[in-house]
């Protein structure tokens, strides 16, 4: 009963949120309900027994890749965007109906295979100590690898966006 | 009772808003915000296919979903910055050099 009604709030919180985050005419609003979303999302995979990997949603994806996010749109100095007349039209027309489209087939699919009810886990495995255990076992390639994609991003950011010292 | 198909239903919705994004934003931005929302929409799924499988690698996977999707939010925005640079707009669809 509870799990049914934190459940329906913090989706539709979420739902509204990301409704606001592709519809937002400042970018930074938009932003900022992408940030409610994930912590309404963070809310939901702790409701799913995935407590390490809620905490790591709101310290790297929130905290960090969001933060990034705003830094650089404060840096771009962005205005909200302009709203021109005819073309926007077809082209939100267009893009929400074969959006709606796919949700519907998806749900349909995903309608088509019965649960059971909460699953079938009733411990959740889902703490530090065993998803750190995954991670240094069977995921140990990965996880190394992970660093490699890590340091070709930083290297690659820099690269790109370093400004040349003017002679 | 909220069983598995409630989460994933959640997922589908939310991936749909994040098509909506990308196909009808026009700022670069804007897009890469939308492309961070679908990735959260598939996380939400791998952890819910977790619990019904009963099994942690889903959230391993989430793991590391999340940090690709860091790496790649550094370079998509340092391209932006590169995009708002050198041709001096952040419009999607004034970025055509190399159309015929």
């Amino acid at each position: 009963m509870a799990e049914a009604v934190f459940f329906y709030i913090f989706s539709g919180i979420m739902l509204l949120a990301a409704g606001s985050v592709v519809t937002n005419r400042h970018p930074i609003y938009s932003v900022l309900s992408l940030l409610l979303a994930m912590f309404c999302l963070a809310v939901l995979f702790v409701m799913l027994g995935a407590y390490f990997v809620a905490a790591l949603q709101i310290l790297l994806y929130a905290g960090a890749v969001l933060v990034l996010f705003l830094f650089v749109m404060m840096l771009l100095n962005l205005q909200p965007e302009a709203l021109a007349r005819m073309r926007i039209f077809t082209l939100r027309a267009v893009g929400t109906f074969a959006a709606l489209l796919l949700a519907w087939i998806l749900v349909q699919i995903v309608r088509s295979v019965p649960w059971a009810a909460g699953g079938s886990g009733s411990a959740p495995g889902g703490t530090v100590e065993a998803v750190g255990r995954l991670l240094f076992t069977t995921y140990l390639l990965p996880f190394e690898l992970t660093s490699f994609i890590i340091l070709a991003a930083i290297i690659g950011a820099v690269t790109l966006a370093k400004q040349e010292p003017r002679k | 009772m909220i069983t598995t198909t409630h989460y994933l239903i959640v997922s589908a919705l939310l991936f749909s808003l994040g098509l909506v994004g990308i196909l009808t934003r026009r700022n670069v931005l804007m897009i890469l915000l939308s492309i961070e929302l679908m990735f959260n929409a598939a996380n939400l799924a791998f952890i819910a296919y977790a619990r019904a499988w009963n099994d942690v690698g889903g959230q391993v996977i989430v793991f590391f979903v999340i940090v690709v999707a860091a790496a790649e939010v550094t370079v998509g925005l340092a391209i932006a910055v590169l995009l708002s640079r050198q041709l001096k707009t952040l419009n999607a669809d004034e970025v055509s050099l190399l159309k015929w």
